[in-house]
């Protein structure tokens, strides 16, 4: 089981994220998108973006940042193979664009007990250079209970 | 962008195979092995290879994103991972998105438009809502 003392828990921020044009190019055709402003420069630039934006879910790259260092405090004790991903929510306040350089702040927003299983809830702030929110990424875990 | 309420954006049907998740280990850097190793999904007690929640969270939403034509419009986004999509080794999946416009805010200038995702004739995603900029 998740300690719940980790409720409230602010996690340091992580060090920062380059987003490069390929890697969204990449992650874009991954999710099957057909975005232009995903996938060509000019298309992107027509739209008033300075580069290539990242799809909608792409924040989940910089939120794994943040949830490894949680998933590596002993004081967590959260074991990885029995975690399933209960559900997830990105807030934005404008999209990621290639060129970004982000860091993210992860706090421990709740930690319940359900049917023997445990539910943690994480808060990640995604920042950019000038310290400008960017994207909430909200995350459950379900962590499931020891036989 | 022209939205009413109650109105059915075009559906899409997404064939996820092995090769797509293998291709979205790598973009996304989750090389959780139960979403590649056979093996390793029935060592956990689950009946087989396994599409990452996230990729079914990201092609999802793509329905929405190819009607608003910006992926930027999407400002907020959210899911619940009700069944897992499971992932043949020759036969691959298959999930059937569709999404439909629930409400429109005038004065926020936002729309929410609810997602349904479905493979197997099971829904894959629950309380699957986007809000975009009208």
């Amino acid at each position: 089981m998740v300690n719940p003392q980790i409720e409230g828990k602010i996690y340091p921020r992580t060090s920062s994220y380059l987003v490069g044009r390929e890697k969204i190019r990449e992650f874009a055709k991954a999710v099957f998108s057909k975005d232009p402003a995903n996938l060509d420069l000019e298309a992107a630039k027509a739209l008033g973006y300075q580069d290539l934006i990242a799809p909608p879910t792409f924040a989940v790259v910089i939120q794994e940042r943040s949830l490894a260092t949680v998933l590596a405090d002993k004081e967590a004790a959260i074991d990885f193979s029995r975690v399933v991903h209960g559900d997830q929510r990105f807030i934005h306040q404008r999209p990621i664009v290639a060129g970004d350089e982000l860091t993210s702040e992860l706090k421990v927003a709740s930690v319940k007990a359900l049917a023997g299983n445990s539910m943690v809830t994480f808060e990640t702030a995604i920042f950019d250079a000038r310290d400008q929110l960017v994207c909430t990424a909200i995350s459950t875990l379900v962590v499931r209970g020891g036989a | 962008m022209n939205l009413t309420v109650g109105q059915e954006l075009p559906a899409r049907d997404f064939k996820i195979t092995r090769d797509s998740l293998v291709r979205y280990a790598g973009a996304s850097g989750d090389f959780n092995p139960i979403h590649y190793r056979d093996d390793v999904a029935q060592s956990v007690g689950l009946p087989g290879v396994l599409a990452h929640g996230m990729l079914t969270m990201g092609l999802a939403v793509q329905v929405v994103v190819d009607f608003v034509g910006d992926s930027g419009q999407i400002l907020d986004y959210q899911v619940r991972f009700t069944k897992p999509v499971l992932v043949d080794a020759e036969k691959g999946a298959t999930v059937s998105v569709a999404a439909k416009v629930i409400e429109i805010d005038e004065e926020t200038k936002l729309a929410r438009i609810d997602v349904t995702a479905v493979c197997a004739e099971l829904t894959v995603l629950g309380k699957a809502q986007v809000r975009v900029k009208i």
